[in-house]
This record gives C-alpha cells, structure tokens and sequence, in this order.
C-alpha cells in the first residue's frame, strides 16, 4: 500500500495522508476490501431481490453490512462526545439498550405481552423511550461529571443492573408484537429497496453532523476534554457539559433500541445489544480518537464503526469456526489499534521522511 | 494513549460473559443413575432426619432424629393443619432468561401456602452470595433447601451444615460437585438427549440432502454442549449430511441473523436451519424473510429452535417454523413429589432425576401444546 | 571538611536544552542546624534540590558528604537515602489508607517476611521520642495534616538521615500546626540532624532558621548568617536589587491621579476565596494600570482569582462602575467585561490539542452562547487579526497551540481575552518564561490598552516590570494586603521594604 503510494510525485501529501486521523480507518477498510475481493469477487455484488413481503429489496454483503453496521454507527456518535468530553466511556450502552427496548415494547403493548393491536403509537412508545434513555444517561453524567467517578466504573452501575431494569419494566414478560409497522425501522420501508436502519443511521449523523456545525458542541466538549480548567476559566461549566454528552449517547441508546426492537418484533433482555458497548469503544479508538478524551474527529468514529462491522461481517462470511471468532477478532483488533497508537503513526510519519529524503537524493 | 488503550482492551476481555440460555454455564452432564445399592443407605438416614425438624417446627434445630419413626405421618397431618413445611429456594437471577423466568414462576406457584409450603426465596448468579443465603437459611432452620447453583464447585461445606443441622437438599436445573450422600435428589434436563431429540426428528423428515445451518449457543455452556453433540454425530456419520455453516450466535437473535444473511449473501444452498435456542432461530428467520425464503411447514426451509418459548411454538402453530425442542423449567412439581415421598418416609429410587422433555413438531402441534408448555 | 559540615555541594552545574539551570552553585549544611534555601521563581531552588536527591543527574560539580571519603554519587533518590539524604515534599507522598507504622516501615523492609508487632512497637518508641501526638496503628490518613507531615519526617529521620530536606511544608498547614512542626524541627536540630528548609514565607525562615542560602536564575547570591542579613537585605537579594543603587529608580509611568468623584471601573470589599488568603478591598479606575506584588506564595495571584471567580468565593462584595454585580463563576465576571490571564498557562491557559484559531475566539464565543458559533470564514478571520495584531510566530491558525513557543502561547491567550473587549483586563504573570522581546512587546501592550482606556491589573515576579507599567501597587505578604503605594512611594526601596515589613 505504502509503496505503491511513495512513487506519487508529492511526499508531502503522503506523509500528510498517513499522519492523517482517517488513515488508519481507511488503510483497514482497503485492507479488508481487498482480501475479500480476492477471495470471492461476489463479495461486492449488488442484486434486487424481494421480500417475504413482496417488496424489492437491494441484496448483498455490502447491504448487509451498512445494515447491521447502523446501530454501531450510531452509537459511536454517543461514544465519540462521551468519551471526548469525560476522557472515559460509557460501558452501559448494551444494558441501556435493554432498557429503551423495553420501555417501547411495555408502551407499544400497553403492558400486554401478546397485544392484539398497539396501545400507543410507535412515535410515542419512541419518544417516552428517549426520554427514559436520557435519563439514564444523566444519571450517568451526574455520576461522572459532579460525584467524579471514573467514567467506566460510574457505567459499571447501570451495565450490572440495567438488564435487570429492562426485564422489571415488563414484569418479565416478552412482548411479541405481531404489527408489521414495527417491523420497518429495523427492516425495509414498503417500497423502497434500502434497510431502513441505514436511513436512520444516515439521519442520525447527518444530525450530528449539523449540530457540531451550527452549535458549540464541538469546542466546547473539546475544550472540557483537553483541558477542564482552562475551560472553566473561559466560562464553560464542564460538569453540565459532560452531562450533556451523556444525554446525548442516552438519545443514541433509545434509537438503538427502536431499531433492534424492531428487528426481532421482541426483546431479549439478556442478549439485546449484548457487548455492542465494547465495539462502539473500539469504533471511537479506530477512528484515530484518543479515549483519554480531549480531540475527536466525529467522521472516522462512525467511519471506524463500518470498518469494525466489515470486519464482523467478513469473518462470518469466512466461515471462521465458533471458537475461534472472539479470537480473530481480537487479533485484529489488537493490530489495528497498535497501528493507530501515536508511538506508531510517529514512526509511519519517520519512514515517509525517509523515504523522501532517499527520493531528494 | 496506547496504555489507555491496551487497558481497555483489557477490560473488555474482562468482562465475564454472562450465562444465558437453558441451564446455561453447568456442566450438567447427567451423573451415572443412582440407582447403586450404596446410595440406598444414606437416603435412609436423609430421609429420617428430615422428619424430626418437621414435627416440632418451632424447635426444630434440637429435635433429636430418635423418635422418627413414630412420627412418620406428622408431615401430612401438619400440612392439613396449617404446619407448613419449611422450603428454602435459591435460584439464580430470574431475570437471565425467559427459562429462569418461567422456571422461577413454577416454583413460587408450587411452594406456596396454599400448597402447604412456606417458602423463602433468594436469587443470585454468583455462587458465593448463593453460599451464603444457603448457610443463612440453614441457621433460621428450614426442612428442605432446593439449589439451582451458579456454579459447580464449592457446595460441600454448606452441604455437609445442611445435613448436620437436618435440613434435605434438593437439586434442581444444575448438578454441582459433590458427594451423592450430601443431597436427597436432583432435577435436571438432558441436554444431550434434548439434543438427539431433535436431530432424530430431523432424520424422519427424509430429505434427499441435508444442508444445515447450524447456529450455536454461547460456546462452552451444557446447552451449547448437549445440542450440538447430536448433530455433530450425525453429520458425521450420515454422507447427506453437511453442515454450510457452524457459527456461534451467542444466544443472540441479531447474531443468529448476521450469520444466516452471509450465507445468504454467499449464495449458497441451504435447506434447515438449526438454532440451538429460539431467539436466534428468530433471527434466522428474519434474514431469511428479507431474502424471500420459504420457510416452515412443507416450505423451502426447515427452521428448529429451542425452548419452547409461547412465541416459539406459535411460530410453529402457524406452521412458519418445524421444531421446537424443550427445554423443561417446571420443575416444582417434580420437587414436590420428591418431598412428598420424603415427608412419607419413602426413599427415593433415583437421586438424579431427568425430567421430561418433550420436542414439538408444527405439524402436530396444539393450542393447547402452547398455552401448556409454553414460558 | 571541617567536622561540623555534614554536606557539601561545590560548583554545581546542571543544564536543560535551552536552560543552564544552575550555573557552579556551592551549597554548604551544617550539623544541628536549620538552613533556608531562599529564591523566586527559576532560581534554581528545586533544581539544587533534586540534584542533591538524585532526580537528576548534575552536569558538573561535587557532593561531600560527612563520614564519605571523597565525593559522593547519587544517581536516583534511593542512593540519596542509602548514603542518608531524606527529603519530605509538600505534597505527602505516603499512603493514607495504611497504618502509620506501615507508613513508617514501608519499603524498609527486606525478605517477604514482616514481624508487624515489632514494627508496631518501633514505630511507638519513634513516635514518643520525637513526640508526635499518633499511634503506630491509626490509619494514616486520621491524622492531621501537620501529624502526616511530621509522621514522613519521622520517617526520613529513622532512616538515620543525616541530612533532611523540608521542601514547603508548611504551605498548607495553619499556624499551630505549624508551631508543632518547628518543635520537631529544633528537636532534631539539636539531635545534629542538618534541615534543609525551603519556604516562601519570611516570619517562618525568620523564626526557625540559623543561616539562608539566596539563589537567583540559577547562581549563587550568597550565604548569610540570619541576624547579619535583615529581612529588606534578604527581599532585596532574591529580587536581584542592590538595595544602594536602586532607591531612586522610579517607575517610568507618572503617577495616577484620581479624579474627584470618578466611579472605580470595579470596587471589591471584603473579597475572599477558598484559596487561603485574607479578605481584601481593592479597586481600579477607568484607564488605569495597577498590580499586586509580593513574593511568590504570597497570594497575589489568589486575589486576583477571587476577583475573577476562578476559585470558589466565600465572601465580599464587588460593584462595578458603581453597580454591585454578583460574580460567583467565572463567566459572571466575563460577562461584566473581566478578562483573566492565568499564571499557569499550560494547565489554567491554552488548550493544547486544539488550533490556535480556536483558542483566540474560546472565550469569546462562550460569551456568544452555545447555539451561534462563528462562522469557520469569521474565525480565520479573527484569528488572523489578532495573530497579526500580537505578531504570534505560528505557522497556519489550525496549528494546535501546544506547538508554538511559550511566548506565543501567553500572545494567543492574550489574543483570546482583548477579542473579549474587556473593560478591565487582569494579566497574571504574563511575561514569565517568555522571551525578553515578547516581554517588552507585551508590557507596551498593557500601556497602550490603559491609554485607550482599559483598566489593567498586571501581576510579575519582576519588579521593574511592575514598576515601569504600574501606577499603584498593592503589595502582599503571607496571603494578606500589607499596603498600597502609589506615586512617590513607588520605588524598589520602598516596595521592597514593604514586602519584607517586620523588622523595620
């Protein structure tokens, strides 16, 4: 890859390219595209095909994966501001989860398991969802923020009970619901041929996207990260500012809930959303950002969840054997976070100048 | 920021797993039957000293075991008039599962007044708190504690205090390491047979070939163990055999479905899908309903759960899956029969007892199959 | 050596890149006697020190030590402590959640065995002997302050120390608690032990010390006698000022006259905060330039967060241009025209990782609220303004401000409080650890502000400095307002001698 790119006339823009916080993300993208390429072609093959529900329907492993990879994505968003902002991260993601589901099935069937017909609309079963998923999140940041609790060990609290929380909302019940709209926010809009959780996710950061541009949020989490002192003196109050990042990644959790819950038209509070903290984590640190908080760089986390789905993807399609998936992951895990350590990208940075000084001369 | 890294890393790897699923996380191979004279013996014993607290409620601890056999019928009596037997349940978390929580259900419907019972009830998934409720309930003095342990090892000591202090145990769900002579009986599933079961089944649809997919629950657990083992026998031995993909979904119905839509989008031929719980079976469900596959009664695609979930075995009732195996919670009444026998004065012929466990069939299926064995 | 010398430093040298940190200091201990290592800021002090201990490694020079033939090599503390050299920090640096006798003997002992009942009962005896009110199983962090630090140099001083360094740690103790600790202190003088004592406060060197030992940017001033050097001598020494020479330097800006009936810009009365200084009034007029001097730890800095709200304000009132306002957080007195320029740049001032563009608009843009950033186009534009305006070296607005110079760090921290368009502008330190140029280019700046009408508050370890852009001056000593002088009376004799107060 990297000599390939050397016989490009302008060194600089490499060793700009490499040093860039995308790099990482992207390198492992190309690297994983390109072994599945080689591996089976087909791999990238786009096909229209239909529904059990007669709808036409886009097929394919990169459908798939922008599918499956919505929650992640959006999650990573949550993650990127908490952890941008309280230098720690969230590991009650997954159980929150549970608890958004719950409370929008408890809604949706009105505290009947087996519901004939919705009790509440679906918008408002999501909305009450939210606001419960907010909630949470700011007890979460009034742990961190104001009790100055280390981030992972204040989460610990909700990751331990939150399942927990989520099976008590609904006396233990599983709530089936048997209405087809529910079924479209985790899977295809009558007519129209793309998963619905890719719109959500896409929805979902083009939010975000417009919120870091048209307010502070970006500056000021920053700001709080990098250096909480400085900002206070420059007027910001870093406790409600983290806080607020908490509120958001608990927005995050109740979109997550709606589309998983929707998936499966149920819930299973003990494996819904199970370990989905770990890989928004792993999305955040791919994606270049330091989880000591501070900078962030919003694209390359969500960029970073897609990768980590391909990854997901890519070693079932291989087929990898049961035992040994965790294991897989974990090597790849391993080397794309060594590759992106600082010690690292410094020395990528050191061998582009050599190889400019060896090009000069 | 590569030590926070690592570190995190770490962490995550930390994380223990938790144990979901039908009598998840032991190892509950069933123990030879105890149908050995040895054990006869101390059943006896047991079973003597069992009576003695139930005659003197209130002063139980020091009712000395002697005069037993004169009051062999005073359980009964004090049953019919209001002397309720003591029971102390530990159970884990009931919220694990949609099992635990039916299983759970069955046990306070069983052990309770009305029935003759007062029961105490202590949930926990780790074994030491369970200890420690065991020990605590041995010293207020109960006359029966039924565990469903959380984890095999480390039960003797409370054990042997149990039988000091003349209190029966009875095992239900999960077997733990420990001497045969420490409890009066145990109540569990076979996994294995639960197992074999199904593939038995599936043997008897007579297809010309059989291309599986075969999603896993969490790697490591009994459930895990004893379902895939029938099948893995199976594939082996049988040509027509062929497994497409054996994949791990970790009890998790997104999981189950990730896999089911690579093989989908791999574009290779399938024809079951064997889902070793219901929830992934579910989501194996859903990925083949956004490919437009057939699936259930006479349809492209033979689905097979676990669990006899209600939603399960409606799934079969509509006839869009084929199978469901269960995997018995209800165990209380097996319980109780046990305690019955024991209040009685008769020993127990089996100290290990395999419950029933029945596999559905969509075709065959009844209403009333559902409302009966579903949790 | 002479018999009663228990310590020896001679032509000390010791450089960083771009710092020659000491330059052939002589350091001379006595046994029995408690010695002061006086000097401000970047004088050398705590460099001495932790080439003494062994944190660093000396460039040059000697180290004597009584009973060693020959020079001595240390090369990490635990070598220091071997050959007898203890040092007890300001910070405690024992566990509080052990006991005091584990504290005692922790990383003492050898083997993995431990006999805790006679670690228990030699940490009694030590206890009694240099009568510290403890016992050796209370758990460390039950006793006072004064009790912990007294317990760490008990520590040091049962690791037959010969030499103990007592680096600040008075600061946060209260005047019987310190009382306490100088009854330790002249016990174990007179047990021969050699004290090292540093400190900012001149009644404590005064009350406990035999001899001070004055550095200043990294040299040797000298070695006195206490009763031969008076205190105005001993400010003068630190401050670098020949007390002879200097009397009829005079500020170079005229005296302020005050306008009859003119409304102070801010008036501050009984202002306090939990930083530990003593309520104070204070005020500033409309064009003014005034500062608050004193030695370091004094508590200058202090009063001018409390007029900020930059700590946690326990009292007072403030008006400003007769208006009384509430100022409990920062952003309040944002809001009222207040800008603060912090002393610690690098952990109150920059945010490192982000752009020089965004730390210029910072505080600004908080004023503007959370919903109205300013356009990327009106941030450039800002920032090239003001990168222009103070001349910052930086190679583009989007380099992150930890990369450039510390001079134009203060430059772009500057930047970010007159984007603010303060009324009144509080410059804490600006100039320290910046280049000569930059410090000229700054002072100028805070006149050609008050000429413009700006009221400035400017704060330096640097008297001339003070001198030439200040007209009034509040002076401070030991966290409490000890004068104000203004006009003729700004001199150096004068403003010195007020530091130094007592022994007139």
């Amino acid at each position: 890859m990297q000599k390939n790119e050397v016989k490009k006339p302008n060194e600089s823009m490499l060793s700009r390219m490499v040093r860039h916080q995308m790099f990482i993300p992207v390198l492992a993208l190309v690297i994983l595209a390109v072994f599945n390429l080689i591996a089976d072609p087909a791999f990238f093959k786009i096909t229209v095909g239909q529904n059990s529900a007669g709808n036409m329907v886009l097929q394919g492993f990169l459908i798939s994966i922008l599918n499956d990879g919505s929650e992640l994505a959006i999650l990573a968003i949550g993650m990127t501001l908490v952890t941008a902002a309280s230098g720690g991260q969230d590991i009650s993601v997954g159980a929150a989860v549970a608890i958004a589901g719950s409370v929008l099935l408890r809604i949706l069937g009105g505290g009947n398991s087996r519901p004939e017909e919705l009790a509440a609309p679906i918008i408002v079963a999501f909305l009450v969802s939210c606001v419960v998923a907010m909630l949470f999140g700011a007890f979460n940041g009034v742990l961190v923020a104001y009790f100055k609790i280390q981030p992972m060990i204040a989460t610990l609290i909700l990751y331990t009970a939150g399942r927990s929380i989520a099976a008590w909302i609904n006396n233990n019940e599983l709530p089936v619901i048997t209405d087809p709209s529910l079924g479209y926010f985790g899977g295809y809009i009558p007519g129209v041929p793309i998963p619905t959780p890719f719109f959500i996710a896409a929805l979902c950061v083009a939010i975000i996207f417009l919120v870091l541009k048209f307010t502070n949020l970006g500056l000021y989490t920053q700001s709080v990260g990098i250096n909480e002192n400085s900002a206070k003196l420059n007027g910001l109050n870093p406790q409600v500012i983290k806080v607020i990042t908490y509120v958001i990644m608990g927005l995050c959790v109740a979109v997550v809930g709606l589309i998983k819950v929707s998936r499966i038209q149920t819930i299973n509070y003990s494996t819904i959303a199970k370990d989905i903290e770990m890989d928004a984590i792993l999305a955040v640190a791919l994606g270049g950002n330091a989880l000591s908080g501070g900078k962030f760089n919003m694209a390359a986390s969500i960029f970073g969840a897609y990768v980590i789905q391909f990854l997901t993807s890519t070693l079932y399609k291989f087929k990898v054997s049961s035992d040994a998936l965790p294991a897989y992951k974990a090597v790849v895990v391993i080397i794309l976070v060594v590759i992106s350590a600082p010690t690292v990208k410094e020395w990528f940075g050191n061998v582009t100048k050599k190889f400019k000084v060896k090009e000069v001369a | 920021m590569l030590k926070k890294k690592v570190a995190m890393l770490l962490a995550a790897a930390m994380v223990a797993a938790t144990v979901v699923g039908c009598g998840g996380g032991d190892d509950a191979k069933t123990d030879a039957p105890a149908d050995d004279a040895q054990t006869e013996a101390p059943a006896d014993d047991a079973a003597d000293d069992a009576e003695a607290p139930a005659d003197d409620a209130a002063d139980d601890a020091e009712a000395p075991a002697d005069d037993a056999a004169d009051d062999a019928e005073a359980p009964a009596d004090g049953a019919a008039s209001g002397e309720l037997i003591k029971v102390g349940v530990i159970n884990n978390d009931p919220n694990e599962s949609g099992y635990r929580t039916a299983n759970d259900k069955d046990l306070q419907e069983m052990f309770c007044e009305a029935n003759g019972y007062e029961a105490d009830f202590q949930y926990s998934k780790k074994n030491d708190e369970q200890i420690t409720f065991a020990q605590n309930m041995i010293t207020k003095g109960i006359d029966y504690l039924l565990i469903s342990a959380a984890d095999t090892a480390g039960w003797d000591g409370v054990l042997q205090d149990a039988q000091a202090a003349g209190t029966q145990v009875i095992l239900f769900d999960r077997v733990i390491d420990a001497d045969e002579s420490l409890y009066a009986a145990s109540i569990v599933s076979d996994m294995e047979k639960e197992g074999q079961t199904a593939v038995d089944w599936l043997a008897e649809q007579g297809l010309d070939e059989y291309n599986i997919i075969h999603i896993q629950g969490q790697m490591g657990t009994a459930a895990q163990q004893g379902r895939t083992k029938a099948l893995d026998e199976k594939v082996a031995a049988e040509d027509t055999w062929k497994l497409v993909v054996q994949q791990t979904g970790d009890w998790n119905a997104d999981n189950a479905k990730q896999v089911v839509q690579s093989v989908i989008d791999s574009g290779e031929k399938f024809n079951v899908i064997y889902a070793e719980n219901d929830d992934m079976a579910k989501g194996a469900v859903a990925a083949l309903d956004a490919a437009n596959i057939s699936h259930g009664v006479d349809k492209d695609v033979i689905v097979m759960g676990f669990d006899c979930n209600k939603w399960a075995l409606e799934e079969l009732l509509a006839g869009n899956w084929n199978y469901d195996g269960q995997c018995n919670p209800f165990q209380a009444s097996y319980i109780d029969e046990v305690i019955k026998s024991l209040e009685a004065g008769e020993e127990i012929a089996e100290k290990t007892i395999i419950m029933d466990e029945k596999g559905f069939d969509a075709k065959t299926i009844t209403q009333e199959d559902v409302d009966n064995y579903g949790i | 050596m002479k018999d009663n010398i228990v310590l020896q430093m001679k032509n000390i040298h010791k450089s960083f890149p771009g710092v020659r940190a000491l330059q052939g200091v002589d350091f001379t201990l006595r046994k029995g006697e408690v010695h002061a290592l006086m000097g401000e800021n970047g004088a050398g002090k705590s460099t001495l020190i932790k080439v003494l201990t062994g944190v660093y490694s000396k460039d040059e020079g000697d180290i004597f030590l009584d009973g060693k033939e020959g020079p001595v090599a240390i090369h990490s503390p635990q070598d220091a402590q071997k050959i007898g050299i203890s040092t007890v920090y300001q910070e405690i640096t024992l566990c509080p959640n052990l006991s005091v006798a584990e504290n005692m003997f922790i990383g003492r002992t050898s083997g993995i065995g431990q006999n805790w009942r006679k670690m228990n009962s030699d940490t009694e005896k030590i206890l009694r002997s240099l009568d510290i009110p403890a016992t050796a199983t209370q758990q460390l962090e039950t006793c006072s302050l004064a009790v912990q630090q007294m317990i760490a140099i008990a520590r040091a001083v049962d690791m037959d120390c010969k030499v103990l360094i007592l680096d600040e740690p008075t600061s946060s103790l209260d005047e019987q608690e310190v009382e306490k600790l100088f009854k330790l202190m002249r016990d174990l003088r007179s047990k021969g032990v050699g004290i090292v004592f540093v400190t900012h406060f001149l009644d404590q060197v005064y009350e406990i010390c035999d001899r001070i030992t004055v550095m200043r940017d990294g040299q040797l001033v000298g070695e006195f006698e206490i009763e031969k050097l008076p205190r105005v001598q001993l400010v003068s020494k630190m401050l670098g000022k020949e007390l002879d020479d200097m009397s009829d330097i005079k500020g170079e800006q005229k005296a302020y006259e005050r306008k009859a009936g003119s409304v102070p810009v801010l008036e501050a009365q009984g202002r306090v905060s939990d930083a530990g200084i003593k309520p104070f009034d204070f005020h500033i007029d409309k064009g003014e330039v005034n500062g608050f001097t004193g030695l370091l730890g004094s508590g200058r800095s202090e009063c001018v967060r409390a007029l900020f709200a930059a700590d946690r304000v326990t009292g007072g009132t403030i008006k400003m241009n007769g208006k009384p306002v509430k100022i409990s957080k920062p952003l309040d007195a944002m809001k009222n025209g207040i800008a603060y320029l912090p002393e610690d740049r690098k952990g109150d001032g920059i945010v490192g990782d982000l752009s020089v563009r965004e730390n210029i608009i910072l505080a600004q843009q908080v004023l503007k609220g959370f919903f109205k950033p300013f356009s990327k186009a009106k941030q450039y534009e800002i920032a090239d303004e003001y990168i222009k305006l103070l001349s910052i070296k930086t190679a583009s607005a989007d380099t992150p401000i930890k990369s450039l110079s510390g001079g134009n760090q203060q430059k772009v921290i500057l930047a970010r409080w007159l984007f603010t368009h303060p009324e009144y502008l509080i410059l804490d330190e600006p100039t320290r650890g910046i280049d000569v140029g930059t410090k000229v280019d700054i002072q100028k700046l805070v006149l050609k502000l008050a000429s413009e009408g700006m009221s400035v508050t400017f704060i330096s370890s640097e008297l001339d400095e003070m001198l030439r852009t200040c007209s009034r001056l509040v002076v401070m000593r030991d966290r409490k307002v000890v004068g104000e002088l203004s006009g003729d009376d700004l001199n150096q004799s004068k403003v010195m001698s007020t530091i130094a107060g007592g022994d007139k």
